[in-house]
């Protein structure tokens, strides 16, 4: 059946040139070309993390010290903007929160989800599965045309009126009452539209996804010797198309319980503010696996790569993401264990939680076992996968400890919790996709990044984000809540080191941007493979970049290479 | 735990003039320009106005004068500056809780991760490519693969009974006797009520920065009216939202409860040792969500029945004689709560 459908697509593409580009215009904005969309997504989050990167920095600046110095004035800044009086101090507090909220926001839905999936994924997955392009190129256009409109109206949440002053101030979580009797006004109308927007485009692109994969693979290339990236995508997909829809009934009803009179998340009216948060992490929960899968994925390709030796345990690996997956399902409620729930209810989501922690071992012992016995090079990408593991080690340890519903009692919405999700998304996630990054630069552009720059970015990077959140650890054990513009004095020294850290971190984030534009303009020319003979999936057979359309005959997979 | 209904009429009732109070503080840059302030100022007022109403209807109550205000002890129930650890515990559980997290959890992340680290090293040294030019072609082995499985479920389960246990403990409940005390979440303050001990709800707001540097208290967790509670006696919290979802915490008590709006949450806790104990609300809940801190008064319990008294209560071994007179206490003393709750609205709208 693979090989059928496959020929198919051969035959459509047949008449083409494999490298005849189509003009401007045509090529980027009404794109069918899995390799151009997958630049689009990436050049789109690259923009949304420097927005989501720039709202932390004027968090970190204004936490730096105790007392508010800063707040106030950019509340005014955005009321003049509005031609509104100067904000108040309730007005300006307000801002903080709707700073917090496109903080979360726009990491999540605008940078982390369109880089590992709508860009790595569109990128590789049909290269690696040797198939031509996505199964609905079209459907791939407007899953990231969808993107834009989405991220438009979150920033234009902004400047409209949210209840106390102007944007959405509800946290990424958008709990009812605060979102709906709390916040007048249709800041928080428009951030939940944009969700809805954006995550109609992330279910296109799961459904997308795991057509591709179940359809396009090239003959010979069974779903156990499939790259471990591609599993981690094929999962995640899976992940999206369970999970968003819960998603989007639930701010479904938040809109009409604060539009049309509905009374869901209303206890005055039978409704319950807590079922809002339960449907939320339903979704929430696998939301974070949907961030950290692919990163998973694009680990286990480098540490293979650069130790020249296959993946530990593929099979292993490749079920550990599906168990993490099925998992991820059934343990939301450990975000909710300060709510009053009953002690039968905390104690399951205590030991289910737990559990995650095996699957996860498994993966990590398994990298460094597939080092073991290497032949290990430590170029960029490799610096990026190893900085990840163990990152991603001690954000998930103490994932352990907040599992433990006795003791969230203490931890729950404090600094300690901020401190673990960035530990598995800032440190986890976004090492993932920087060392995704280093690694397919030069199939991507064709150019080689420039070595000593991507180093020198990792080691910046590392340090400042390590000053940064580490820190934040003490700042939750001695009790400081999440989501407070201002903090008692005893929080200063910690506060202060966390917003050192910040700033370290930035100049990294400088030298990485010197590294893609410099390497862009002036790099050398990369060749097809540029790392050798560990780096075995079949993105390294073509040239670099590869033909505007790859396989136009297709690959024969010969026995398991790449495991 | 349980829905109950009946708090929603009365609930329903604050709903409109809450969200009138936020739209005035939203529109009214002079109030808003200092509204914990504003919110403060009315306070004292509505204080003295309760007062007043007591010394009316029962001359006894009003003899009786409330203990000295406590003054907190340095890094005890509260943040201590550059603090790396678990604030000091002074309930039970906490003190269980703390020792499952430092003398458990703590030890068995840190070797984890250590663990881990020690073994990237050990290989990133001895098989890099300078040292080991040839890879070997091993990607199986099944018994280190059982291994990594099993000893993870191990050092889970080790983990796992104790935590369970925890979990147990804090959720027994209440003893007959205890205490209870009411406590509703407000955007942005926090009300108190005794039913037991017939006070009737009063509010507590964030003392403004100067107030709490002259009193010796630390800045943005000290409040003008603490929840007294009394030290060693089993305590019932019945913990509730009025508008939004607020959390009632108390990092040195191990005491973490959302104040959910329609829902009468319940926390029992005992506090081993008379002080002062500070705590934020730790739920989004809006504008002033970092300005709405908890502050708790534990007095010896001798001590604890004075305040009782002081503020026109009746103390639970007190035979209920005259049934008439404390009635109409009670009654008088719900027309002051009233004020109570309307004169940090009344302070808002009146700088319109």
């Amino acid at each position: 059946m693979t090989t059928i459908t496959a020929d198919h697509a051969h035959d459509h593409a047949h008449d083409h040139d494999a490298d005849h580009k189509p003009a401007f215009f045509q090529r980027w904005f009404m794109s069918t070309n899995h390799k151009d969309i997958g630049t689009l997504y990436l050049i789109f989050a690259i923009f949304a993390g420097v927005v989501g990167g720039a709202i932390s920095g004027l968090m970190r600046v204004e936490l730096a010290q105790p007392g508010i110095q800063y707040l106030q004035g950019w509340a005014n800044i955005q009321h003049s903007l509005m031609g509104a009086e100067p904000a108040s101090l309730d007005q300006a507090y307000h801002l903080w929160n709707a700073l917090i909220t496109a903080h979360g926001l726009i990491m999540v839905f605008f940078m982390v989800m369109p880089a590992i999936i709508g860009g790595f994924g569109n990128w590789f997955v049909p290269i690696m599965i040797g198939a031509p392009d996505m199964a609905f190129p079209r459907m791939n256009n407007i899953s990231f045309w969808l993107l834009i409109p989405a991220f438009l109206l979150l920033l234009g949440s902004a400047f409209v009126p949210g209840g106390t002053g102007y944007g959405a101030g509800t946290g990424w979580t958008v709990y009812a009452p605060l979102s709906t009797s709390g916040s007048a006004g249709p800041a928080v109308d428009m951030a939940i539209l944009s969700l809805h927007i954006a995550g109609a485009g992330s279910i296109l692109g799961a459904v997308n996804f795991i057509t591709t994969i179940f359809n396009m693979r090239a003959p010979g290339m069974t779903l156990h010797k499939m790259p471990l990236f591609v599993w981690s995508v094929l999962v995640t997909a899976f992940l999206l198309l369970l999970a968003l829809p819960v998603l989007a009934a639930a701010i479904t009803m938040l809109l009409t319980d604060r539009n049309f009179g509905t009374t869901f998340y209303d206890a005055a009216g039978g409704g319950d503010p807590e079922l809002y948060q339960h449907l939320f992490w339903f979704f929430g929960h696998p939301e974070v696996y949907i961030m950290i899968l692919p990163g998973f994925g694009i680990v286990s390709q480098i540490v293979s790569t650069f130790s020249r030796k296959p993946v530990f345990g593929y099979l292993g690996m490749a079920y550990a993401m599906v168990a993490i997956g099925v998992v991820g399902f059934v343990v939301w409620a450990h975000h909710m264990f300060t709510t009053g729930m009953s002690v039968n209810v905390k104690m399951y989501f205590t030991a289910a939680t737990m559990v995650i922690a095996v699957p996860t071992g498994i993966k990590i012992f398994s990298w460094i076992a597939t080092m073991w016995g290497g032949s290990m090079s430590f170029k960029t990408p490799m610096v990026w996968a190893l900085g990840f593991i163990f990152m991603f080690t001690v954000g998930g340890v103490t994932g352990v400890v907040l599992a433990n519903g006795g003791v969230d009692d203490v931890l729950h919405d404090t600094y300690y919790v901020v401190a673990h999700f960035h530990y598995v998304l800032s440190l986890g996630a976004v090492f993932s996709l920087f060392a995704g990054f280093y690694y397919w630069f030069p199939k991507m552009s064709g150019r080689m990044y420039n070595e000593f720059l991507g180093q020198l970015h990792f080691w910046v990077f590392f340090v400042g984000v390590n000053l940064l959140f580490f820190p934040m650890h003490f700042l939750g054990l001695s009790g400081m809540p999440r989501r407070y513009p201002d903090y008692p004095e005893a929080f200063a020294k910690w506060n202060g080191v966390a917003s050192l850290g910040y700033e370290i971190m930035a100049v990294g984030m400088v030298i990485f941007f010197i590294n893609v534009f410099w390497s862009l303009a002036a790099g050398r020319k990369a060749a097809g493979n540029p790392w050798g003979e560990g780096a075995t999936t079949l993105e390294w057979t073509l040239s670099s970049p590869p033909p505007f359309h790859q396989f136009e005959t297709l690959p024969v997979i010969e026995d398991a290479p790449h495991h | 735990m349980k829905v109950k209904s009946l708090v929603l009429a009365g609930l329903l009732a604050f709903a409109p003039a809450m969200a009138m109070n936020n739209m005035a503080l939203a529109q009214d840059n002079a109030a808003a320009a200092a509204p914990v302030e504003s919110a403060n100022a009315a306070a004292p007022a509505a204080e003295e106005a309760a007062n007043a109403a007591e010394a009316a209807p029962d001359a006894k109550a009003a003899t009786v004068a409330a203990p000295p205000r406590m003054k907190p002890t340095e890094g005890v129930g509260m943040p201590s500056p550059g603090e790396i650890t678990l604030q000091e515990q002074f309930s039970p559980t906490g003190h269980t809780a703390r020792w499952l997290h430092d003398v458990l959890l703590l030890p068995i992340i840190t070797i984890i991760s250590i663990f881990v680290l020690l073994l990237m090293i050990f290989v990133m040294i001895r098989f890099r490519r300078a040292a080991n030019p040839n890879p070997s072609k091993t990607a199986h082995n099944t018994l280190i693969e059982v291994l990594w499985t099993v000893v993870p479920v191990l050092i889970l389960l080790v983990i796992a009974v104790p935590s369970i246990g925890l979990l147990a403990d804090q959720y027994k409940p209440a003893p007959k006797d205890a205490l209870t005390v009411k406590v509703t979440g407000y955007q942005w303050y926090w009300g108190y009520e005794y039913p037991d001990a017939g006070i009737p709800e009063f509010v507590s707001n964030l003392l403004p920065p100067e107030k709490a540097l002259e009193n010796g208290e630390p800045n943005l967790l000290a409040v003008d009216n603490r929840l007294v509670l009394p030290a060693g006696r089993p305590i019932k919290l019945i913990i509730t939202g009025a508008d939004v979802i607020h959390s009632f915490a108390i990092p040195s008590l191990w005491v973490k409860m959302d104040a959910v709006p329609g829902r009468l949450n319940e926390k029992s806790f005992t506090i081993e040792k008379p002080g002062v104990y500070y705590g934020q609300c730790s739920e989004l809940c809006g504008a002033r969500h970092g300005f709405m801190p908890i502050a708790i008064e534990a007095l010896p319990p001798a001590q604890f029945d004075q305040w009782v008294l002081s503020q026109g209560g009746k103390l639970p071994g007190a035979a209920p004689a005259a049934t008439a007179a404390p009635a109409a206490t009670a009654d008088a003393a719900k027309a002051p709560a009233k004020t109570a709750q309307a004169a940090p609205q009344g302070a808002a709208s009146a700088k319109l």
